[in-house]
């Protein structure tokens, strides 16, 4: 299957580091009625960027930056990981020793298994060891 | 005296500098015109920009092998001012803050420790020469290191310090923390303040706290660098007739003022060999006192500074322009030009916050690559600015946009 199945479009919106800025992010999301699927919030000294996956990613990116955000697309990758002690250890270990780059990564325990998201410096290569490994990736479809 | 050193300048900048001369037929006056010491109003103003327009060295006049020195400050859109000496050039300056700090009462048998900054800034070798003329041991200790600063006080004996009064209440802070009362364990009892804008409030609490006298001192490197302070009186800082011409004008007009009214103090150089510097208006807001101070000396009294007639902030002790954080910012295309800059006082010490914003194109997922635009934000305003800046990237369309003339600097110092 073509890997690019399993390309999915993560939103990151960068964000001054002040109260009700991920309220009016949440807000305008709300209005266009997109879903968010999972999300994530980094900081640093005084600025975040808050990433998010969305069930319609061009209708939140033209929406957040018709109100000003700075909004970017980013390709990540979702693993369905066991839901066991472990689980997390497995998936790590195919990217390690693949010597596979993990940039960031957030996880949320969805309704079958738990999912975890992964930015890493090789996407293509990712995504080949995950599958070999015998770990479940999700196709992009299931997000959007 | 004056009027006589008025008109012989005159006509050397007449005969002998283009600029000036340029300047003068533009004006129509000829050095003819001036009969007496009141036709110094006849004359066309010097502006800051005059300097940096003529980068580095076009108006001076005198040549190089005569130049016994440089100073440089910075300047407003990036491009510094230079300045140079000839030997009279220094011996005035030296002479001039000789007299003010024998005015103090300073002299053979103090120890005068200079924590001004050496270097292409004026204050430390202004002072420090100023000081070994009046037979005073120097200590020049320079800016930072202030633990150091502090031991050699307390080692050496220092009577008296010249700094800015922030670093000064930086230096009794950290003697604090370091279980040193200035006051009751050292030999301090003079300070010599200036390079930035403070009050009679601070001199109270700094007199207070410290156990010493604390002392204007007014300069700006233009003129020489650091020249005038207060006598022993404290009533405002004297201007040596014999070395400088000042007028206060109104800023709008230009017109000189009588003493007691406020305005722009205006200054002619009566003596200044290399680069001579008539009706130079410095931007600072001010007023001659009126009558004679009460120490018997009948130069004119100057009082404190009172602020500014453009938009200069003074950040521990250096000039800042926000043309010239604007002027920084525009060579950086990760960030837009709208900005706004924040000045607080942490501890005793100025902290100048720009806030700007992150462009859109440059605007990654990845925290890194906007923590390297930040600091190289930082690093471009540092080196333009000559002041640390602390820089916070903030949504674009954040800041307020503003018509006609915006308010680009929050100053939230209580001096």
């Amino acid at each position: 299957m073509d890997t690019k199945n399993f390309i999915i479009k993560q939103i990151s919106i960068f964000s001054e580091n002040r109260p009700g800025r991920l309220a009016s992010i949440a807000h305008a999301l709300g209005e266009e009625k997109i879903n968010i699927l999972a999300f994530s919030i980094a900081e640093a000294n005084g600025f975040g960027v808050v990433r998010a996956l969305v069930d319609h990613p061009e209708k939140a990116y033209k929406k957040l930056s018709s109100l000003g955000f700075n909004v970017a697309f980013t390709d990540v990758i979702a693993v369905q990981m066991q839901d066991i002690p472990g689980g997390l250890y497995e998936i790590a270990k195919v990217l390690g020793d693949a010597q596979i780059n993990i940039e960031y990564s957030y996880a949320y325990s969805g309704r079958d298994a738990a999912v975890l998201i992964l930015r890493v410096d090789l996407v293509e290569e990712a995504i080949a060891k995950i599958q070999q490994s015998g770990a479940k990736l999700l196709e992009r479809s299931v997000f959007h | 005296m004056q009027y006589k050193l008025l008109k012989s300048l005159v006509y050397r900048l007449y005969s002998f500098s283009p600029f000036y001369n340029d300047r003068m037929k533009e004006e129509k006056v000829h050095p003819d015109d001036i009969r007496e010491l009141a036709d110094v109003q006849k004359l066309p103003f010097m502006f800051k920009r005059d300097l940096r327009d003529n980068y580095p060295d076009k108006i001076f006049t005198a040549t190089q092998d005569e130049l016994v020195r440089y100073h440089v400050s910075s300047g407003t859109t990036g491009k510094p001012t230079v300045v140079g000496y000839t030997q009279n050039d220094l011996n005035l300056w030296t002479t001039s803050l000789a007299r003010g700090l024998t005015s103090i009462g300073l002299g053979r048998g103090d120890v005068i420790q200079v924590s001004y900054g050496y270097g292409l800034f004026t204050g430390g070798l202004g002072m420090h020469y100023g000081a070994e003329r009046i037979g005073a041991t120097v200590l020049p200790t320079s800016v930072g290191n202030t633990e150091r600063q502090i031991e050699l006080m307390q080692d050496l004996g220092a009577t008296a310090i010249a700094c800015t009064p922030s670093y000064l209440l930086h230096i009794g802070e950290v003697a604090e923390k370091m279980g040193v009362s200035i006051k009751k364990d050292t030999k301090l009892r003079a300070g010599i303040l200036g390079a930035e804008p403070w009050t009679d409030r601070m001199r109270t609490r700094i007199e207070d706290w410290l156990g010493i006298k604390a002392y204007d001192i007014y300069g700006t490197s233009e003129l020489s660098g650091p020249m005038y302070t207060e006598c022993a009186e404290q009533k405002g800082f004297h201007i040596w007739s014999d070395i400088a011409l000042v007028e206060i004008i109104d800023p709008k007009t230009g017109e000189s003022l009588e003493p007691g009214e406020k305005g722009e103090i205006t200054i002619t150089m009566l003596q200044k060999e290399a680069l001579p510097m008539i009706r130079y208006r410095i931007g600072d807001i001010t007023m001659v006192e009126d009558g004679i101070c009460p120490c018997g000396r009948t130069h004119p009294r100057i009082q404190r500074i009172q602020g500014r007639v453009d938009d200069m902030l003074i950040i521990r002790g250096i000039n800042v322009f926000p043309s010239q954080v604007e002027y920084a910012l525009m060579a950086i295309p990760e960030v837009g030009q709208h900005f706004q800059i924040i000045v607080e006082r942490k501890g005793a010490l100025d902290d100048m916050l720009v806030k700007v914003e992150l462009n859109k194109e440059s605007f990654s997922d990845k925290i890194q690559d906007i923590m390297k635009v930040r600091e190289k934000v930082e690093h471009r305003l540092r080196n333009s600015l000559n002041v640390n800046v602390n820089v916070e990237l903030v949504e674009p369309g954040s800041l307020p946009r503003y018509e006609g003339k915006s308010k680009k600097v929050i100053d939230k110092r209580s001096l």
